[in-house]
């Protein structure tokens, strides 16, 4: 049972994700509206890009970081069955988040630092954009080390035993973010700061790309850990299955600690200043990544069927229809699936360095990430706010057709957003573009795309506004008596794991190696190299 | 209780999962290091292992670009007064359409603040001259040499009297500055001619172009270039002559005189 301080806690964290969650969700919904024919051009393409920082930023850096750190300390009371250590903590870091973002949002909205929350230097902004963007990282560092020393006081008071599943996830998440957070750190402190304080007025675009493609991949993965989580440990029980496999689950989230960073450089399989071999290098490892969410699909599948079999279906595919589609759970782990689907095969092509020449910077990649975070992830946070809600408020959460509706509305809304994009990505539309020029002939036939994509954003809008009316309704409701929360039990319990499987020693340790591997070179010839700084173009009309 | 020890050579994790990454990322290293090098190595490079490995690792290698302006003889333009058709607007037309891709350097009008030669108002014999030898390799640019290559012999005539065509815009202050001797008078006691007896807007000398107001850093490059013998497209080696008597504050003052001019 949750703590009611932890609730408060957890709630605070949840609410202001899913607020800043909307916010951005109307702003990229207003891209897709400037950009379309619908209207005409809004005449300065500044406000489109103020837009764009705005959207990423909020979506990239405050949503999911939030929703795993509430997610997280909820997971330590409710796996451990333990006080969270360090709530006093734990609000530093929460209101580090918020006081961060906050100051990252002035100067964007000012048209200071419209940068892209990727950055991009030699573009650089307003200080205070990135001062912001470091005080969210340090806040979420406050929860990684929370997890860490709740886990291992844990382990103190029950030597010997096996890690519940939830926490072995959440701490696997919370090291993957602790250490690929460091390559965008070093680049902001070392290398941008410098500049928009205006210590500096050259960089060297070329490392500071390289280090940011070290946090760049493997912040998708710290994204997708609250959903992977809810895979393993909620989808199962929420539904009447049993989980298929426990080791194969912690297998997953160790895969992940270890093979999600050292891969970043296939975002650069185009940048000149990386070579081949190391690019190459990259893609191979990028390709052992996909192993976890093989591994993951697998498994989850396997205990659906046991779900659908429990409930009475036969044959090869009898089950499927026995299974509760009325669930949201249900509902959003399949469609959060079918989704994983074509976005992880989009990844797969955008991973092999030849197939990437075709659809590099092309709206291809918008839709690629549009599919995996918006889609296959965000739909699990849906599914994951709605299954902690009563525990967090109390209250029991009906309106289930409203869940049903959003999480269709959700589905149905990505694909029809994301598939155009896919298409004219392969035309050559390239991406981050403000305004198209309809009256080409060449690009004319496109313009009807980019009409679709706006009305997939519109369901998208509809589905949210719907998200947060199903939540503050919940906060209404008559007051309930909520079952006990528990987690998904597997089929077989290994009475003992091994060490190997309930610890981080040797994970951390491979996941530090590999990266030493396959970044110390480049990133050591790329400092060594001398002439390799170019002019800051400062953004926005700088103090 | 456990009393498994996870850092031990006994404990199959250990050693299984560092075996097996190990595996991967040398056979990785081994197709991206070596063998995709290999095979795509020019044979004429023959590259060996330890470069093949250095280039696919991204160490910068010097550049050898293949020699520029290696062509015998000065030029095979031949300059003559007549060498020009009088410009009609036809070609003048096409000319402004072929000069789109020059506008990146040398402005959309033929001037251009990026240091490189103002076009606008030059005689077109001297514009299509220097484009012809640009083609044949007489005279050396790693930037004009392959952008020639798809243009024939009208492409340039048409280009040269789109630039001839265009207004001559000031770009520098109006200077006050005395005419130097050497552009006056030259020095005969080196054998010097006088700078302006070609280079003067009104002579109008076949394929010989004005200076005025040219960026002071292409002039003094091209002056040096000309008195060193790197550029050798001058028919006769007129200007190789003129300029290889002089002195480096001479060559300074001649490109300050007439950038500012």
């Amino acid at each position: 049972m949750l703590n009611l301080e932890t609730r408060r806690l957890v709630l605070w964290h949840f609410w202001i994700a899913f607020i800043a969650f909307f916010l951005a969700l109307l702003l990229g919904e207003w891209q897709m509206y400037i950009r379309s024919p619908l209207r005409d051009w809004i005449g300065n393409p500044e406000l489109y890009y103020r837009s764009v920082t705005a959207h990423g930023s909020a979506m990239g850096y405050v949503f999911p970081t939030l929703v795993a750190m509430g997610f997280g300390y909820a997971i330590v009371e409710l796996a451990l069955k333990q006080k969270l250590i360090g709530r006093r903590w734990a609000w530093t870091g929460f209101w580090l988040v918020v006081v961060g973002t906050v100051t990252a949002m002035i100067p964007v909205s000012m048209g200071l630092a419209s940068v892209l929350y990727t950055f991009y230097p030699p573009l650089i902004g307003n200080a205070f954009y990135y001062i912001g963007v470091v005080l969210v990282v340090v806040g979420s560092w406050i929860w990684v080390a929370l997890m860490s020393v709740n886990l291992h006081a844990w382990k103190k008071a029950n030597p010997g035993a096996t890690v519940p599943l939830a926490m072995f996830a959440n701490v696997a998440g919370a090291y993957l973010w602790a250490w690929t957070s460091l390559g965008a750190a070093i680049e902001i402190l070392f290398m941008i700061l410098p500049v928009a304080l205006g210590f500096r007025n050259t960089i060297d675009a070329g490392l500071a790309r390289v280090f940011f493609s070290w946090t760049l991949h493997a912040i998708v993965y710290f994204w997708l850990m609250p959903a992977y989580i809810a895979f393993y440990t909620l989808v199962p029980r929420a539904i009447g299955g049993r989980l298929y496999s426990d080791t194969m689950a912690r297998l997953s989230f160790i895969l992940f600690l270890v093979f999600s960073m050292p891969i970043g450089i296939h975002h650069l399989f185009q940048d000149p200043q990386v070579g081949s071999g190391v690019k190459f290098l990259h893609a191979v490892f990028t390709g052992m990544v996909s192993i976890p969410t093989l591994l993951t699909i697998f498994t989850i599948t396997a205990s659906v069927e046991i779900a659908g079999r429990l409930r009475g279906g036969t044959g090869a595919l009898g089950w499927v229809k026995r299974l509760p589609w009325h669930n949201p759970m249900m509902l959003a782990v399949a469609f959060s699936f079918i989704l994983l689907g074509f976005g992880g095969a989009g990844g797969l092509i955008n991973m092999s360095y030849q197939l990437d020449f075709a659809v590099h910077n092309t709206q291809w990649i918008t839709g690629h990430f549009h599919l995996i975070f918006g889609g296959a992830i965000v739909i699990m946070y849906f599914a994951v706010a709605y299954d902690l809600w009563p525990h967090l408020t109390g209250r029991a959460l009906k309106n289930g057709r409203a869940m049903r509706w959003q999480l269709w509305l959700w589905f149905f809304g990505m694909i029809v957003l994301t598939f155009p994009w896919h298409v004219v990505g392969i035309l050559g539309m390239p991406r981050r573009m403000a305004y198209f020029d309809y009256s080409n002939p060449a690009i004319a036939p496109q313009a009807i795309t980019v009409i679709v994509t706006f009305i997939g954003g519109l369901l998208l809008v509809v589905s949210g506004l719907l998200f947060l009316l199903v939540l503050a309704r919940g906060h209404r409701s008559e007051l309930a008596t909520v079952p006990t929360f528990s987690f998904s039990v597997p089929v077989h319990m290994p009475a003992r794991q091994p060490a190997a499987l309930n610890s981080f020693g040797l994970w951390l340790a491979l996941m530090i190696g590999l990266s030493v591997v396959n970044y110390g070179y480049p990133i050591s010839q790329l400092i060594g190299l001398p002439q390799t700084s170019v002019p800051a173009v400062p953004i926005g009309s700088q103090p | 209780m456990s009393d498994e020890k996870l850092w031990s050579l006994k404990n199959r994790w250990v050693t299984g999962s560092i075996a097996i990454l190990l595996a991967i990322g040398l056979l990785a290293a081994a197709v991206g290091f070596i063998w995709l090098p290999r095979a795509h190595a020019d044979e004429n490079l023959a590259a060996s292992l330890w470069e093949s490995i250095c280039r696919a690792a991204g160490v910068p290698a010097r550049y050898d670009s293949p020699p520029l302006g290696a062509q015998a003889g000065a030029s095979n333009v031949i300059v003559t007064a007549q060498m020009m058709a009088p410009a009609d607007s036809a070609a003048i037309g096409r000319g402004a359409t072929l000069a789109m891709r020059c506008t990146m350097c040398h402005g959309a009008r033929g001037m251009s603040p990026a240091g490189s030669p103002h076009l606008a108002g030059q005689p077109a014999a001297a514009t299509y001259k220097q484009l012809r030898d640009f083609k044949s390799g007489h005279r050396a640019s790693a930037i004009m040499a392959p952008l020639m290559n798809e243009l024939s012999d009208q492409d340039m005539r048409d280009l040269a009297a789109y630039y001839a065509y265009l207004p001559r815009e000031r770009m520098s202050q109006e200077t006050t500055e005395a005419v130097p001797r050497l552009v006056r008078n030259g020095d005969p006691m080196r054998n010097i001619g006088a700078c302006a007896s070609c280079h003067t807007v009104e002579v109008l000398k076949p394929a010989s172009p004005w200076l005025d107001g040219l960026p002071e850093s292409y002039l003094h490059q091209q002056l040096t270039a000309f008195r060193h013998g790197e550029r050798r497209n001058d028919l006769n080696g007129q200007m190789r002559n003129a300029a290889r008597g002089l002195t480096d504050a001479e060559v300074t003052a001649l490109a300050r005189y007439y950038a500012s001019r």
